[in-house]
């Protein structure tokens, strides 16, 4: 027995290794989530809220940076929800490695996420790819959610946040999640018309409507296929 | 709306989406539309979101210490400098330029 465990974790290790290495730097910047989220107006619990219940980074900072600027409760939902279509794309990925089984496909839907996604289909054989969902979900579910808890409280003190660049740290924020997406000309045409396309729509727009209306961009060019590659 | 009820449609919407996608049969990733169109969704989500969180204020367009702040974070990035070291570059960009200017 002891002898089949060790063989098991070496087998594993690579995996875990890689759920480790992406998992502990993306639990990390959920102080930055945290953070900003009181910044936007959010109290300590509604922020909470949104790590353990939606779990989704790009969804959370989209709802906060619509409330931010002052945008409704139905831009926001719509911000947070059009962000969110991405997983239901990973979950498709993921239902073959997951399994079968209710249960463990709620608990792996709560999970997916760019990072698990990620991980696990980086993996050669069925066996670690599940161990690199698992473990990725596990670290950075935990990890999200106390970093999240300590950006809140440390948001709470700190007041004013513009005097500490916080308005320009959650631009930085969806840069970071944008940049790895921009390596080829049509994603980076896309980037370009939707952000010309919300600064202009700005004034004339409530708040929130304008990213809404810059997804257009990216409906008319997946359609059309514009400066795509022939598949 | 209030923020609470915001937090928490808002919430279920999102896991419902993730969700979602073990329900529906494999077949559609093998269609480029559907796919091409949820990948560039997510581009021009953050994009906009970019926009309006650097030159937005309130309801109209103010170019400030926000823009120098992203450049960094742009260019630090590039040098594929970790996330949450660019996320404090960029914080203290903008509280230099504030405090200077």
């Amino acid at each position: 027995m002891p002898l089949r465990v060790m063989a098991r974790s070496s087998a594993d290790a690579p995996a875990i290794r890689a759920s480790l290495s992406v998992g502990v730097p993306v639990a990390a910047y959920g102080v930055s989530f945290g953070a900003l989220s009181v910044a936007s107006g959010l109290d300590i619990w509604q922020t909470q809220v949104l790590s353990l219940l939606m779990f989704s980074g790009g969804s959370q900072f989209a709802l906060i940076g619509v409330i931010a600027g002052g945008g409704a409760g139905g831009p926001a939902i719509a911000a947070a929800s059009l962000l969110g279509v991405r997983n239901s794309l990973y979950a498709i990925r993921m239902a073959p490695i997951i399994g079968p089984g209710f249960w463990r496909r709620f608990a792996a839907g709560w999970f997916t996420i760019d990072e698990t996604t990620a991980v696990s289909t980086a993996q050669t054989d069925l066996r670690s790819q599940r161990v690199g969902f698992w473990v990725t979900a596990v670290v950075i579910f935990v990890g999200w959610n106390l970093t999240t808890l300590a950006g809140a409280l440390l948001g709470d003190l700190l007041g004013d946040v513009r005097q500490y660049g916080l308005d320009a740290a959650a631009a930085a924020a969806f840069l970071g999640l944008l940049w790895p997406r921009l390596r080829h000309l049509q994603p980076i045409v896309v980037a370009v018309g939707a952000a010309v396309v919300a600064a202009v729509l700005t004034p004339w727009l409530p708040p929130g409507l304008p990213v809404i209306a810059a997804a257009l961009v990216a409906v008319v060019v997946g359609i059309t296929n514009w400066l795509g590659k022939r598949s | 709306m209030t923020v609470w009820q915001t937090v928490i449609l808002a919430s279920i919407a999102v896991v419902a989406l993730k969700m979602a996608g073990y329900l529906v049969p494999q077949s559609l990733l093998e269609k480029p539309v559907p796919l091409r169109v949820a990948n560039l969704l997510t581009v021009a989500l953050l994009a906009a979101l970019i926009a309006t969180q650097t030159l937005g204020s309130g309801q109209s367009i103010a170019v400030d210490a926000r823009i120098p702040a992203l450049i960094v974070a742009g260019v630090l990035f590039a040098l594929r400098v970790p996330f949450i070291l660019v996320i404090v570059a960029a914080a203290v960009t903008a509280a230099l330029l504030r405090l200077w200017f």
